[in-house]
């Protein structure tokens, strides 16, 4: 049986690197894999939990709520940089300054 | 070393050496497709937790679903995106690369440090869990349980969720749509 300290150490080294992706990569759709891969250590840790829980059955459940909504963020989030893009030509953030025209 | 502990060192590996290629690379397409390769091995993770449902559906879910949208975005926008690549030094939080290592290094050691100690502090749920045995077992049929939770126990968090991929699904279609008029 593997332990919950592996789990976690594991989904702790794959947070980090998705904090990395954040903080460094430039454009906008490698970010939103970042944040991907930050929502899916935050998943790991979940079941890894759960597997204590055979009452309720609550991590398990929560991780499939926790992977439904990031796909609606990730349709919400593309849509968003697929219309700056048209707007702006351009997905680099720092080139994106005003709301309205 | 069982062949238990093997599979999920391989599969760790995997998951976290595909990340970092992910991370690095500047070809972007090649970081998308190693996004494929670290989804597989997280899903393979999720089974050693003794969550099979929760590994198919992270399959369908991103792989199938999210992936493919994320690869549609690049494709669509894809020449602009190789001459962001190339050129300047500005980023999305303008952070050079060490910073962004030694902030997400602090980060990872101070997250270790707070696993490691996890055995001294370790939740008086999980030990009770332990004594009485009421954790899940490799024979559980977790698909019906988690059905049946589902329906009973979690059906209002059930509804809020089903509410929201509707709004979500809305805003999307109306912020992706194309202006008639500009």
């Amino acid at each position: 049986m593997i332990t919950l300290t592996h789990f976690l150490a594991v989904s702790a080294c794959l947070f980090a690197i998705g904090l990395f992706a954040v903080l460094v990569r430039r454009n906008a759709i490698l970010v939103l894999v970042g944040i991907e891969l930050m929502i899916n250590a935050a998943i790991l840790n979940l079941v890894a939990f759960g597997r204590y829980d055979a009452q309720f059955y609550g991590g398990q459940v929560f991780a499939l709520f926790a992977i439904v909504l990031a796909a609606a963020a990730v349709a919400v989030a593309l849509a968003i940089i697929l219309n700056v893009y048209q707007q702006y030509n351009t997905i680099d953030p720092n080139e994106i300054q005003d709301l309205k025209e | 070393m069982t062949l238990q502990a093997f599979l999920f060192y391989l599969l760790a590996t995997i998951a976290i050496g595909s990340a970092l290629c992910m991370v690095t690379l500047r070809n972007m397409a090649r970081s998308l497709f190693l996004f494929f390769v670290v989804l597989f091995a997280v899903a393979g993770l999720y089974i050693f937790a003794l969550a099979d449902f929760i590994a198919i559906t992270q399959i369908m879910v991103y792989v199938g679903g999210v992936l493919v949208l994320l690869l549609f975005a690049f494709m669509l926008s894809n020449k602009t995106l190789l001459n962001e690549l190339s050129a300047g030094t500005r980023h999305f939080v303008s952070l050079p690369a060490w910073q962004g290592l030694l902030i997400s290094g602090t980060f990872l050691t101070l997250m270790i440090y707070a696993v490691t100690s996890l055995g001294r502090y370790e939740p008086s749920w999980i030990a009770r869990a332990q004594e009485q045995a009421t954790t899940i077992a490799v024979t559980d049929n977790t698909v019906e349980q988690l059905g049946i939770h589902l329906m009973t126990r979690f059906v209002l968090a059930f509804e809020v969720v089903s509410v929201m991929i509707m709004m979500a699904l809305v805003g999307a279609a109306h912020l992706a749509r194309k202006e008639p008029n500009r």
